[in-house]
């Protein structure tokens, strides 16, 4: 019961965060079509649940884009979800910490986020459902300057967003 | 704005350049080498330039002001002050008392005067003398502007008080566009301000609305190249200084564009383009077709090109870590310059020819340094937690860059810092800034 009141309290947290981080993205705030609320989180067809329940977020060690296995068993849950839940899109976006010039980070997080988008297309999502875009050093989501938050930062996420014609 | 030698009151050329006419036996004198590391800044007397009618006492006392700020800004100078000078100079024609300006060890002398005519425009003369050698370095000038353009008036007097004592080029009357950051670090807004070299007169170019970074100018100056997420994607979009409406300059589909940089003739660019998440180089003419210079599954980042346009200085990390390169500026076979430990980005020619610039990170700390175009005679000039994005000064003897200070509540801001790695100065701002570009010499 201890662990279960703890993973609400999270989920809770990570909902507000993208409430006030994303206000204008697809269905992204609290009232709109996705994550409207943590109740919708309980169904495995949510976006809410995509996001905090299955993770809409890998991160990667420094200067890496290569996959850890905690990264790959995250791509395969939300692979699946996109599988089922066809009516969806997704933006990849590749980030980086602030250690590293502007540019190079650019393109850093642009790997990091073709190899989330190559991963879940090698798990059956195809590739006209996925883009990707790289922000770099630019939108950190952790603000100290130590590695608890860089590690945070060094980070792909699945942005969901309606499919074309859905 | 114009300029004429006050001796033979003939018009120069209104692109500011002038007749390096210097007495030889005075440049022995009165003369610095910027190279050698100035540890003694040469003492000058500015004594307030006389205003010749009643509305120019207010114009006189701010050219003084920014006349001498500016040299001492460099490092290189040292005003003596006002409440020292033994003589005082009342009449721009009146004879000069040697004695007393060298019995207070002044070097140089700058006097002038000011003086407004009934249309507003003013008119600024000066002469710079050599006091040891008891005579004038160079001829005296009178430059003529709005006086709204007073500030610039006054760079130019100092661009040319520059220019005769140390033989190189001024950088005085200049710009920078940059970045003007606002908000924390998790929520920051951006958007392209532009200023005179000082700080003064900024104006902003953007709104905050979509993320910009990494400005830079024409050749010209009247230009500027820049990347904004506008659409979503980073795309590349030039404006003119001035115009309202930026003009986009990439839009390939699937793809990012970023990192611009002008070509020396100002009718080309080369960038980054990253496609399946990878980098490489392209260049193109201004409405022209994108030519791919690099093809390698590394990212190549950072182009910028050589004075003489002929090649091209870039970052990629092929070889493990991001290194500098060197290419023909048409592609082809990259030579790899450095070769220290750490990882080197941001390379970016000087104007000179002489010397690159970029940043190094190495053992968790960020450098701006200056090699030779081969590599060799690395020099690193700063050492902080995060100092990047060097730019030249017109006459390639000053960097500017950001540094970013550590922490959730860390601020980039924009410095400066001499070649020799002498003189770092912070340049006031309004609020957070980063990504400085500096133009060319104004006309």
């Amino acid at each position: 019961m201890a662990h279960r009141a703890i993973s609400a309290l999270v989920l809770i947290g990570a909902l507000s965060l993208a409430a006030c981080t994303d206000p204008d993205r697809y269905g992204g705030g609290a009232g709109g079509g996705m994550g409207g609320g943590a109740g919708s989180a309980q169904n495995p067809n949510s976006p809410a649940y995509f996001q905090t329940a299955i993770g809409d977020r890998v991160l990667f060690p420094v200067d890496q884009s290569t996959l850890t296995p905690a990264a790959e068993a995250t791509l395969d849950g939300q692979a699946q979800w996109m599988n089922v839940n066809t009516s969806y899109a997704a933006t990849i976006e590749g980030h980086a910490d602030e250690q590293g010039t502007r540019e190079y980070n650019i393109a850093l997080g642009a790997r990091r986020a073709n190899a989330v988008q190559e991963y879940l297309i090698s798990r059956g999502v195809a590739g006209t459902r996925l883009d990707t875009v790289s922000y770099g050093k630019e939108r950190p989501i952790e603000i100290c300057s130590e590695e608890a938050c860089y590690a945070q930062n060094r980070r792909a996420v699945t942005v969901l967003r309606a499919a074309a014609g859905s | 704005m114009f300029l004429r030698s006050l001796a033979k009151v003939a018009l120069l050329a209104l692109a500011g350049l002038l007749p390096a006419t210097l007495p030889a036996q005075a440049q022995d004198r009165l003369r610095i080498e910027i190279t050698e590391g100035v540890i003694e800044p040469l003492p000058f007397a500015l004594p307030g330039f006389v205003a010749e009618t009643p509305q120019a006492v207010q114009l006189a006392n701010e050219i003084s002001r920014v006349i001498a700020a500016d040299l001492a800004g460099t490092g290189l100078f040292r005003e003596i002050p006002a409440s020292s000078h033994i003589a005082r100079v009342t009449s721009f024609d009146a004879p000069v008392s040697f004695p007393d300006w060298k019995a207070i060890n002044a070097q140089a002398l700058i006097t002038g005067a000011v003086s407004v005519d009934a249309s507003g425009r003013a008119n600024v003369k000066f002469r710079l003398y050599d006091v040891f050698a008891g005579g004038e370095l160079g001829e005296g000038l009178q430059l003529g502007g709005s006086a709204s353009a007073a500030r610039r008036l006054a760079h130019k007097v100092a661009d040319q008080v520059y220019s005769r004592i140390t033989g190189e080029g001024g950088y005085f009357d200049s710009r920078v566009v940059f970045v003007a950051e606002e908000g924390p670090k998790n929520d920051r807004r951006k958007r392209l301000a532009i200023m005179d070299y000082d700080g003064a007169n900024l104006q902003y170019l953007t709104d905050s609305a979509s993320i910009v970074f990494a400005p830079r100018f024409s050749p010209t100056g009247d230009r500027v190249l820049y990347t904004s997420y506008a659409t979503g994607m980073p795309e590349i979009y030039m404006l003119q200084v001035g115009a309202p409406r930026p003009q986009k300059l990439t839009d390939t589909p699937d793809t990012m564009s970023f990192a611009p940089r002008f070509g020396p003739d100002g009718a080309r660019i080369v960038y980054s383009e990253t496609r399946g998440g990878n980098t490489d180089i392209f260049v193109k003419a201004l409405g022209g077709q994108a030519v791919q210079l690099t093809n390698t599954p590394s990212i190549e980042t950072a182009p910028s090109f050589s004075p003489d346009g002929s090649q091209i200085v870039f970052e990629s990390d092929r070889s493990g870590v991001q290194q500098l390169y060197v290419m023909p500026a048409g592609g082809g076979e990259a030579r790899r310059i450095s070769f220290g430990e750490g990882r080197y980005g941001t390379p970016v020619w000087s104007p000179r020819g002489d010397l690159i610039a970029f940043t190094k990170q190495n053992a968790g700390r960020f450098h701006i340094g200056v090699m030779r175009t081969d590599g060799s005679e690395e020099r690193l000039l700063t050492a902080s937690f995060l100092d990047e994005g060097p730019t030249w000064s017109p006459n390639g003897r000053v960097i500017m860059f950001t540094r970013q200070s550590a922490g959730a509540t860390g601020q980039p801001a924009l410095y400066s810092v001499d070649i020799t790695g002498r003189n770092l100065r912070h340049i006031p701002t309004p609020g957070a800034a980063s990504d400085p570009a500096w133009s060319p010499l104004l006309p």
